[in-house]
């Protein structure tokens, strides 16, 4: 890639960062007037209210062209990367740097990022491991997919690992989901996006239910049978608590519910559970070899 | 689930006749707070600069853009969970006399009985929802304790605040105290 490219990079993540901050994805929007349809049929007023209220926050947001929400979130960076690039990892890895640093000064957002002991303020929302940036190859390709996520706290607190045993088997993991929602409550700004991560290692768990909770999109289901089972069965249940949109009770509790998962050991049965806000905020764009943009 | 619209300061009269479910939304003024500032309050004993008596007090830390002379404009102003300044609530009934906290995410059992004591409410804002409150809050009027930025004491002149939802009320009753009930009733009744 040449010199160029990377100044493209950069701008690209300093646009995806703003992007997913002010304008809601078609499928998270779509969830959420789903959500406003189900609370008007139940005649709960004070549901309703409040998914009334979240689309005219979006509307509000897309007309002042501003943040849908004040929290900037940590900025999560998947690049898919084309293997007939030959892209500098490590120069990519500094354009996006440089993106959320531009995109915190030149809009200006706050910034979130501290040291975890002394608690200093970078004053760019990026420091050591920040932005994360999640890398994937794509054999045969000469393209470059950006996907961002300024990823917001209130959810991200609410994360849970258990490493089960394997005879506590689905019916643990269900239990466990469920206990998840209920210590989150009112937190995580429900409806939620529920990311769930099942086997692999700890560590994996926890990065596939992050993924699961803020990469996939609402609707979709996981193309093992199994998994996109427990899916539907899950967001059932999860709706059925009555937690409701801000926890003040109703019918919508969760948007989506997603599951990824990997294999795991003979002696394991790892869940890790990862929340999203009813923002769902992420946005996406690819550069071509040529350098054309296009956003998605 | 009657709907209201208040001008600031509230009375105690006012505020105790909320219901749990009723809809509130403000005109006037309002004070943003957040954890750094109530630390200085309460852990370090500064009196805040400002009377906060008839108040209500939102749970924020602000985005905003300094200008040039000094003042500040709003860039993207939202709500943080409260339920991390719970401890605080009771004390900014009892000695300052704010009669209404707006938040996302509830309080605990201690504030939902100083409400009851010292008649106060807890206004759940629809959390996320930055762009309304942004447009909502028309002016930063003051701040205080600008070393503490972004969480300093503020003062925000807004026009019809809200939708708030009263989510406690100043009878000791809690909506999601009463949600969480039926939601572990749920669960349990799952497996």
């Amino acid at each position: 890639m040449t010199d160029s490219l990377y100044d493209i990079i950069e701008q690209v993540g300093r646009d995806l960062y703003l992007r997913a901050l002010k304008d809601i994805p078609a499928d998270v929007r779509r969830g959420i007037r789903e959500g406003l349809e189900a609370e008007r049929r139940e005649g709960n007023r004070t549901a309703e209210q409040v998914m009334f209220t979240i689309l005219e926050n979006i509307k509000t947001a897309e007309e002042q062209d501003t943040l849908v929400c004040q929290d900037t979130g940590t900025p999560i960076f998947k690049v898919r990367v084309g293997s007939l690039l030959g892209v500098d990892i490590p120069r990519l890895e500094e354009s996006l740097r440089r993106s959320c640093e531009r995109a915190t000064r030149e809009h200006p957002l706050r910034s979130n990022s501290v040291h975890p002991l002394t608690r200093k303020n970078t004053g760019t929302n990026t420091g050591q491991g920040i932005p994360i940036i999640k890398l994937e190859f794509a054999p045969g390709s000469d393209r470059l997919d950006i996907q961002m996520a300024p990823k917001g706290s209130g959810s991200e607190n609410m994360s849970f690992l258990r490493m089960l045993n394997p005879a506590e088997g689905v019916r643990g993991i269900k239990r466990f989901v469920l206990e998840c929602i209920f210590e989150s409550g009112a937190r995580p700004c429900p409806p939620m996006i529920v990311g769930i991560g099942l086997g692999g290692t700890a560590d994996l768990a926890m990065s596939l239910a992050k993924e699961a909770s803020t990469f996939r999109q609402i609707g979709s289901s996981n193309p093992d049978p199994e998994a996109a089972a427990l899916e539907k069965e899950l967001l059932e249940k999860i709706n059925q608590t009555g937690l409701g949109p801000q926890g003040l009770g109703g019918a919508t509790t969760a948007l989506g519910v997603h599951i990824e998962w990997a294999h795991t050991h003979i002696t394991q049965n790892p869940v890790a559970v990862n929340i999203q806000c009813w923002r769902g905020e992420r946005a996406e764009a690819t550069i071509a070899a040529d350098g054309t943009v296009t956003y998605l | 689930m009657a709907t209201h619209v208040l001008e600031t300061p509230l009375t105690e009269t006012a505020v105790r006749r909320l219901e749990l479910e009723d809809t509130v939304t403000i005109n006037g003024t309002i004070f943003g707070i957040r954890d750094a500032t109530q630390i200085r309050i309460f852990d370090e004993g500064v009196p805040p600069p400002v009377d906060l008596t008839g108040s209500v007090c939102l749970h924020t830390a602000p985005g905003v853009r300094r200008l040039p002379n000094g003042r500040y404009e709003k860039v993207s102003i939202g709500t943080t969970t409260s339920t991390r300044m719970d401890r605080f609530v009771p004390g900014l009934l009892e000695t300052y006399g704010v009669r209404a906290i707006v938040g996302k995410g509830g309080l605990l059992e201690g504030s939902i009985e100083a409400m009851k004591r010292f008649g106060g409410v807890y206004l759940a804002i629809v959390g996320g929802a930055a762009a309304l409150e942004t447009l909502q809050i028309e002016e930063i009027e003051e701040v205080w304790w600008e070393d503490l930025m972004p969480e300093c004491l503020w003062k925000f002149r807004v026009k019809s605040f809200g939708p708030l939802i009263v989510a406690i009320d100043s009878r000791g009753n809690s909506l999601y105290r009463q949600v969480q009930a039926q939601v572990r009733e749920r669960i349990d009744s799952m497996f």
